[in-house]
């Protein structure tokens, strides 16, 4: 229940967060909501000696429209996401996985960067980053880069980002034509985290079949990864009952599950399957339009 | 080591230095006194330390005292102030006020037992009917399922948010 | 003496007086109790399930700044007496707890030192400093396992981990199962669980020197008997030692228990000469508060061709984990003497082992071995009812002793006291009806979608209970005292902790004084204050504890009647006490006010010859008997096939407790009973691995049952009075537990019917269930920690005929 002792750093200015963060190394951590480091420290199983807290950061909690993509803060909240109306309108598929994140206190609280820097094998965010073909944007002092959310997770709790890096911004596609996209979750019934979550976006061409399929699946590995032998069987296919079955067969391939007490490698990858289909099903009646 | 921290809680504003590992409901209940914010689990996950962290529901036990500087908090202690024509609440902090519409939902429902998890159960509940101010049972039940509540089946509770968000909606603020 | 009071509030869905306080956070839990000076205690705890301990090198913490004491076993000496044990069983083997462990562990939690610091955070510190070494030791974990040959011992003393075993039988068993056409047997699993009270536990102790006073406030169901027990350990005047109860934030039994920490932190108070403070984190809960259930039953029923019962045996092996706490042995003999349920049985036998593992100790979670029984009765009726091709329903209505035959005796030596058990049933069947839900099963069955229709009955031994009966007192005391100003004071011996007895015993005593419930104080849970009383478990607040405030108001009432009689001039025998004032039934004229009667006691002047001034009754209460509530319960579940989810669509509930003296209070606990057994069923299961690690050590992998999990659930009553105390009353606190969880297994059973499944264990996790329906499909299931967890796959017998194809149920669980 008691974090050990650490020092606070609360720096006004992402310039001021990367120095600290440059001159303490690994000896630090960020705290942004706190909703995944705070948990860990209570249970001392992280004791950090410098907390660099970037939650006052000014100008990071932002949902907005740039350069014809949505741009969102690192520092903007599950809530923020789940109820901003702009993404609703162009990206849905974020603010629905938002919605099945832990539960009301937790979305006032945690932030999409701190989640997904996190990195969670678990979490529900990088199942639909993954879908949407994000972009995550991370700061140094030496400038910023674009790191798409494909090359984002190595591993498990671990990124792409380095030391002295710090997450800023993730920018999502705005969602156009007939594409329909949806996320389901098996959730752990104590914790809430997925035991798998599926993002799963589709576009039809005018002749109905699928020009392109993205899924994104969370829980099953060490990583949150892309069904990319799913997504292949369906391009050029109409997403019909047998197709997407099929394709969701597919989802778990190549991937080695991880067991534990609340399911098994041989239930996650049934379950993979399962919701992969679930997830196509919504995003296909989505898509033409039969559900909204 | 300690930092300086400043917080409007219920109202009133708390200068303090803490230690920066100062949980926010430790905080609320060793420094600043108001015991009637709950300790649950260590986890995040049973919701009795649930207070309003600028008008948004959060478990204090997740907060850590420093980063809830500058924010404005209300506690069980001061909620009734917060509803119109209870006065400043300094009444309803020695239990001499009125009371907020969903503390009295739980009073006339019997949506509480042992009254463990009812402050943070109350306070969830504030912060569903501030944006939906007719929820349905489903909706009420996902929105205290961070909640947890291990004596009343959450049957009593369901009716208490009912009556609570009737009674709002007959006498907005 | 006086004529019936008038029910104006008794029987009323009044709301509760405890509520002001709790929801505006004025309450006063442990944690909330703040002394000056007060310092915090933290433990260091084993995080070996077996293990010699070969030294503690305090050294560091005490060097520690902040620290004011590191005491382990050794710095104690015999300072502080062994946990205490009340129950005792014949031949039953030692396992009594030390406060601190001193050469040996034997749970995974069990405390090796204490340290004491100025502040919380400082005690947590320290605690990481205390650096003991370990020899690990082959742990016990699986019972069946430890009491096979050859197994390591916990007690070196003993040469098997059998605690004792135990044996109960009435009529001519043999007989019955010679004689019968069908004998049906079962295995299954009651698994252990965790109480989870929202508030862990807590203690405070203050000793004052030069009163030689010591206060110990702790989160208990029975203040009385903690305080005699923390005396007899520290070895000091029992007369000296005040417990005092603060608000309780929930029990279920876990704090109906004597622990280590209480009488710890009054010798850290006595020791340190300041006021000490230790709360329980909940991981702390989880490892080291009792825990519940923990049984393999083995059930054979002796059926005659037509389905009518002659005879059971059971045997039981109960995991008592590595000590006794307060009530561990006697808790599984409870299933025991309840093992026939509300079936006419001319015979029955059961046979118990109680069996040491390195693991916390059970003892007493809500129902306290009768839940156990009652599955046990309750699933091998559904078992049996499917193998004579019988209706379950009817199976039951055909075994049940009518209205007429009660009081009954069953052949495991009880009277039930009274019951219309087809009443209940038929009550019940008026609420759903059953053959459209029949009908909406056979149905669904062909689209691949797989409802589950549960019926269970049951009967449970409340309001505990006649001291003989009882391993230390059954009674409870009751003080009423009629103040001078007509306030009145109610001193209970029970301890309620949200059971809202502020509020019945406060209707009952505004009835029967002719007050209404605001001029009445109920007070409890402080030994200095209140007489010796034994506590609230059991069912028995209102039915021992309110009997005893009746009782002490009915004595008030008759020297009431006497003064007012004496005052008015009329009749004692004839007089009414109501609104406030005293008259005659026969000429109302002659009257009294209330205040003016309760004036002339105090002031004296005026009295009935042989009458004392004062207006105050103390009642120490012997019930006759336990009381028998009993009900009948009905759900529908439906089962995700593609995912083994089970969600509960419906839940009905008839249940009858007698008399009911609030039934909003009666409906809080039947709601609150019904779903700590859906927890049971769907999600609850303290599992430990083979190295005797509790892997559900927090709440995020042990599930309670959320709101979200739980439908509306349509409860009512029907009502049997008991004959046994003078209001009717019987006891309502555990029937929703112990008459729900075979209602809900019987429906998951019957979701699995198509399966070919006779019998699952709890909990319904979805991936037990998934493999059940999907059998063969994949490999063979992961390792589990313990092989008692591992899929039931046996137990699934294809049927003839292949199930539709699975097809997921349209409304999904939400969340």
């Amino acid at each position: 229940m008691i974090p050990s002792s650490f020092d606070y750093h609360a720096p006004k200015t992402l310039e001021e967060a990367l120095r600290l963060l440059e001159r303490h190394g690994d000896e630090a951590k960020l705290l942004a909501g706190g909703h995944s480091l705070l948990p860990l420290m209570k249970l001392r199983l992280a004791s950090p000696r410098f907390v660099i807290d970037i939650g006052r950061l000014r100008g990071m909690s932002y949902v907005r429209e740039e350069d014809g993509m949505i741009a969102i803060g690192a520092l903007t909240t599950h809530a923020e996401v789940m109820a901003s109306e702009l993404l609703a309108q162009k990206c849905p598929l974020l603010s629905e996985t938002a919605g099945e994140i832990g539960d009301v206190q937790v979305r006032n609280r945690g932030t999409i960067g701190g989640s997904l820097a996190h990195a969670d094998p678990a979490a529900d965010y990088p199942a639909a980053i993954l879908a949407l073909d994000a972009e995550i944007v991370a700061a140094t002092s030496g400038g910023t880069r674009t790191i798409a959310a494909r090359e984002f997770f190595v591993d498990m709790l671990t990124t792409q980002l380095r030391h002295g890096e710090i997450l800023t911004q993730v920018r999502v596609p705005i969602q156009r034509g007939r594409t329909g996209a949806a996320y389901k979750k098996l959730y752990q019934p104590a914790s809430g985290f997925a035991i798998v979550g599926v993002a799963a976006r589709l576009s039809l061409g005018a002749n109905g079949k699928v020009e392109s399929a993205a899924i994104g699946v969370t829980g099953l590995g060490v990583k949150a990864y892309r069904a990319e032998a799913a997504e292949k069987t369906l391009v050029g296919k109409k997403p019909g009952e047998k197709e997407i079955a099929n394709a969701a067969k597919l989802a778990p391939r190549g991937i080695e599950p991880l067991g534990d007490l609340h399911a098994s490698e041989d239930y996650r990858r049934e379950m993979a399957i399962v919701f992969t289909r679930r997830a196509l099903e919504a995003a296909a009646a989505r898509a033409s339009g039969k559900a909204k | 080591m300690a930092v300086e921290i400043q917080l409007q809680i219920n109202g009133k504003s708390y200068q303090s230095k803490v230690e920066p590992r100062l949980l926010l409901v430790h905080y609320l209940r060793d420094t600043v006194g108001l015991t009637g914010t709950h300790i649950g689990c260590e986890t995040s996950l049973c919701g009795a330390c649930t207070v309003l962290l600028d008008g948004k529901a959060v478990k204090s036990c997740t907060v850590l005292a420093v980063q809830a500087s500058g924010s404005e908090i209300t506690t069980i202690e001061g909620l009734a102030a917060t509803w119109k024509g209870n006065g400043n609440g300094s009444g309803a902090a020695h239990g001499g006020g009125g009371l907020h519409p969903v503390q009295e939902g739980f009073w006339e429902c019997h949506g509480l037992q042992c009254g463990y998890c009812t402050p943070g159960m109350i306070l969830s509940s504030v912060d569903l009917l501030r944006t939906n101010s007719d929820p349905s049972e489903a909706e009420i039940r996902q929105s205290i399922s961070g909640n947890l509540c291990r004596c009343t089946g959450y049957q009593h509770i369901v009716q208490s948010v009912q009556y609570a968000a009737k009674k709002m909606r007959g006498r907005k603020r | 003496m006086a004529t019936a009071p008038a029910k104006k509030y008794i029987g009323m869905p009044l709301k509760r007086k405890e509520d002001p306080r709790l929801i505006q956070g004025l309450a006063h839990y442990a944690d909330d109790i703040a002394l000056p000076g007060m310092l915090h205690a933290a433990f260091v705890r084993s995080p070996y399930a077996h293990a010699k301990v070969r030294s503690i090198d305090t050294s560091k913490a005490k060097a520690a700044p902040g620290v004011v004491a590191v005491l382990t076993a050794a710095d104690l000496g015999t300072s502080i007496g062994m946990v205490p044990c009340a129950a005792v069983i014949p031949d039953m083997k030692s396992a009594a707890r030390p406060v601190l462990a001193k050469d040996r562990v034997r749970f995974v939690g069990e405390a090796v030192a204490v340290v004491v610091a100025e502040d919380r955070y400082g005690a947590r510190d320290v605690a990481d400093l205390v650096e003991v070494d370990y020899e690990a030791l082959t742990p016990v974990v699986d019972p069946e396992k430890a009491i096979a040959k050859g197994a390591q011992t916990l007690y070196d003393q003993h040469k098997d981990n059998v605690a004792f075993r135990w044996e109960l039988e009435g009529g001519d068993v043999k007989k019955a199962f010679a004689q019968a056409d069908k004998i049906v047997k079962q295995r299954m699993i009651n698994q252990r669980l965790i109480p989870m009270a929202m508030e862990p536990r807590g203690v405070v102790a203050e000793y004052k020197a030069g009163e030689k006073s010591l206060t110990v406030w702790s989160s208990t169901q029975i203040p009385h008997l903690l305080r005699t027990q923390v005396a007899a350990m520290l070895g000091v005047p029992e007369h000296s030692v005040r417990v005092i109860t603060p608000e309780v934030g929930g029990g279920f039994g876990s704090k109906l228990n004597v622990y280590p920490e209480e009488a710890l932190l009054g010798y850290l108070a006595m020791h340190t000469g300041r006021p000490v403070k230790w709360i329980e984190s909940r991981r702390e809960n989880f490892q080291t508060a009792i825990h519940g259930r923990d049984q393999i039953d083995e059930v054979e029923l002796a059926f005659k061709r037509d389905g009518t019962l002659l005879g059971m045996r059971c045997r039981i092996i109960a995991d008592l984990g590595a000590y006794y706490q307060l009530l561990t042995p006697l808790i599984p003999t409870l299933t025991g003497l309840m093992i026939c349920g509300l079936y006419k049985i001319p015979a029955a036998r059961v046979e118990i082992t109680g069996v040491l593992t390195n693991k916390m100790s059970t003892d007493a979670y809500r129902g306290a071995g009768r839940p156990e029984a009652t599955y046990i009765i309750e699933r091998a009726m559904d078992v049996a009812a499917g193998e004579l091709k019988m209706d379950p329903l009817e199976l039951r209505r055909k075994n049940l002793p009518s209205p007429k035959e009660f009081p009954y005796a069953t052949p495991t030596g009880l009277i039930y006291d009274s019951a219309n058990y087809q009443g209940a049933i038929d009550l019940l069947m008026k609420k759903v009806d059953y053959k459209k839900l029949r009908a909406e099963q056979a149905k669904l069955r062909k689209e691949g979608r797989y409802l589950g229709i549960g019926i269970s009955t049951y009967v449970e031994i409340c309001a505990m209970g006649p001291s003989s009966a009882m391993p230390a007192g059954g009674w409870e005391s009751a003080t009423v005292r009629i103040e001078p100003t007509g306030k009145v004071n109610v001193l209970t011996g029970a301890s309620p902790h949200g059971q809202g007895q502020e509020t019945s015993f406060s209707q009952l005593a505004a009835d029967m004084l002719g007050l209404d419930p605001e001029d009445i104080l109920i007070t409890h849970g402080d030994t200095q204050v209140v007489p010796y009383g034994i506590g609230t478990f059991g069912s028995r607040g209102t039915a021992v504890g309110g009997t005893a405030v009746y009782k002490a108001l009915v004595k008030l009432r008759e020297k009431l009647s006497l003064i007012a009689a004496h005052l008015a001039g009329a009749e004692p025998g004839e007089m009414i006490i109501e609104g406030r004032k005293i008259y005659s039934k026969k000429q109302p004229k002659k009257s009294v006010g209330f205040q003016d009667c309760v004036t002339a006691a105090y002031v004296a002047k005026s009295l009935p010859a042989g009458v004392e001034p004062g207006l105050d009754a103390t009642v120490f209460y012997e019930p006759t008997n336990f009381t028998f509530p009993f009900g009948a319960h009905l759900c529908v579940v439906e089962i995700d096939a593609e995912t083994g989810d089970v969600r509960l669509d419906k839940y009905f509930a008839v249940d009858d407790c007698g008399n009911v003296l609030n039934p909003l209070l009666v409906d809080g606990q039947v709601h609150g009973g019904i779903v700590q057994s859906v927890g049971q069923a769907l999600l609850e299961e303290a599992v430990y691995d083979d190295q005797g690690q509790l892997i559900t050590g927090e709440l995020t992998d042990y599930a309670i049952p959320r709101a979200a999990d739980i439908p509306w659930m349509t409860t009512d009553r029907t009502v049997t009075p008991s004959p046994v105390n003078p209001m009717g009353v019987k006891g309502v606190g555990e029937a929703g537990t112990i008459g729900a969880t075979p209602c809900l297994a019987n429906a998951v059973a019957d979701a699995l019917a198509p399966f070919g499944v006779k019998h699952v264990d709890m909990p319904f996790k979805r991936e037990k269930i998934w493999r059940l329906m999907h059998e063969g499909k994949c490999a063979a299931p992961a390792a589990s920690p313990s092989s008692r967890s591992k899929p039931k796959a046996k137990s699934a017998k294809r049927a003839k005929r292949a199930p539709a194809k699975p097809k997921s149920a349209k409304r999904r669980r939400a969340r």
